[in-house]
């Protein structure tokens, strides 16, 4: 692809072509950021396309510069004519990027101008996605250019219903969702980040259990196997039971998963009193805390919700993992 | 199914008595939290309002107010322990 250079002289400006469908490479691309892996280089070109053959009078549709984002969109749009413009958010998503403000006002107003949009078009329409909002004033870009925003639907998947409606998104259209599907989307990528909690909580129980004179592979089989599925609880089963847990903040739903978890190895495990009580006390603050991040892949938690539930939540986890440390440690010196 | 995340802290305010009727509130939040009723936006799920602020910068009357930023429990907590606001740049 080349730079959209756009020399003052030329018109229209010069833009790239793109395609709806996707290669292997797309889909490999989609799976690795899926899993997290690379996301902060999946980036396309900023600038303006041309999906099929637009002519002056075709739709404008705005995205970001993640690719991603930039793939589904095109993949939804099969058999359409029309512009892309795609803003410079440093490869991050529409949403995120609208909270960063980087998918917002002075971004667009600046790509409209650079790429000469109000030559290239003859119309006065913009359609952005509803996702950006946070991130843009719809009467702010009017008035610096003219151009006036109509908000597209939530989902890529129902533009071109959005488009043959006369560019009429009805309440379906306009509503965040969080369906089993689009928490299971998200569970890989927290996975990932939780398995970094594990070293950091694995290797202090290791040594403490060689301290007590435990052997090596006991030890190390202590170590992983109730916390590997703790982490496993708090980023696949919290996920999965979201709408299910009967209680709305994060940190609870995620206490009550741990102590049923804990409880149930427990007794899967024939474990003593001193045992039972480190796997209560250690466990159930681990899987809220994860339960507790999985806020930042949902839809619909606020900041103040978030900010109610960190400040009452964090102490009592401090708390009982401390508690769970002295019983485990009372376990090793009087036995459990 | 639908989510809910907890009440009674959410800091989304409307203004009703300046309101213009215009919609945009009601077409930009994602969870369906403004209604329009005669000619005036009214807050029908205040429970709802995930604090996005996408109504409040949308409002051409400046009538809407809501302490915007990320329900991001990491992000809240890097922020604050980078003595800056809450700020992710986890998500992709």
């Amino acid at each position: 692809m080349m730079e959209n250079a756009c020399p003052e002289n030329e018109h229209p400006c010069r833009t790239r072509k793109v395609q709806a469908t996707w290669t292997w490479r797309d889909h490999l691309g989609a799976w690795k950021m899926r899993w997290g892996f690379g996301r902060n280089r999946y980036r396309v070109q900023p600038g303006l396309y041309a999906m099929g053959l637009p002519s002056p009078e075709d739709p404008v549709l705005v995205t970001a510069n993640y690719k991603l984002t930039f793939d589904v969109l095109r993949r939804s749009l099969a058999g359409q004519n029309l512009w892309i413009l795609v803003l410079n958010t440093h490869g991050i998503n529409v949403w995120c990027a609208a909270g960063k403000k980087t998918f917002g006002t002075d971004e667009l107003v600046k790509r409209i101008r650079k790429h000469h949009l109000g030559q290239v078009v003859t119309h006065k329409t913009i359609i952005f996605p509803q996702l950006g909002a946070p991130g843009i004033s719809a009467h702010e870009v009017q008035k610096q250019t003219e151009f006036r925003v109509t908000y597209g639907p939530v989902r890529a998947s129902d533009i071109q219903a959005f488009l043959a409606n006369e560019m009429k998104a009805n309440e379906q259209m306009r509503t965040v969702t969080f369906t089993l599907r689009e928490r299971l989307a998200v569970v890989p990528v927290e996975l990932v980040q939780a398995l970094r909690y594990f070293l950091p909580i694995a290797i202090p129980v290791v040594l403490l259990s060689l301290l007590g004179g435990i052997n090596l592979s006991i030890a190390t089989a202590l170590a992983m196997l109730p916390f590997l599925g703790a982490i496993l609880t708090g980023t696949i089963l919290f996920p999965i039971l979201l709408p299910v847990i009967p209680l709305r903040s994060f940190a609870a739903g995620g206490w009550l998963l741990g102590i049923l978890y804990a409880g149930g190895l427990a007794l899967f495990i024939h474990a003593g009193g001193w045992l039972a009580a480190t796997l209560l006390l250690i466990l159930p603050p681990l899987v809220s805390f994860i339960a507790l991040n999985f806020t930042g892949a949902t839809t619909f938690t606020s900041l103040s919700g978030v900010e109610f539930e960190l400040k009452r939540a964090v102490p009592m986890m401090v708390a009982s993992a401390v508690l769970g440390v002295i019983a485990y440690t009372g376990q090793l010196i009087l036995g459990g | 199914m639908a989510h809910e995340y907890l009440h009674n802290v959410v800091t989304l305010k409307l203004d009703q008595d300046k309101c213009i009727g215009c919609g945009r509130c009601v077409e930009v939040c994602p969870h369906r939290v403004f209604r329009l009723n005669d000619r005036k936006a009214d807050i029908v799920q205040h429970q709802k309002c995930m604090e996005c602020g996408a109504c409040a910068l949308n409002c051409p009357v400046e009538v809407i107010s809501v302490r915007s930023g990320v329900g991001c429990a990491y992000a809240v907590l890097k922020g604050k322990s980078q003595g800056t606001g809450p700020d992710c740049g986890c998500c992709g």
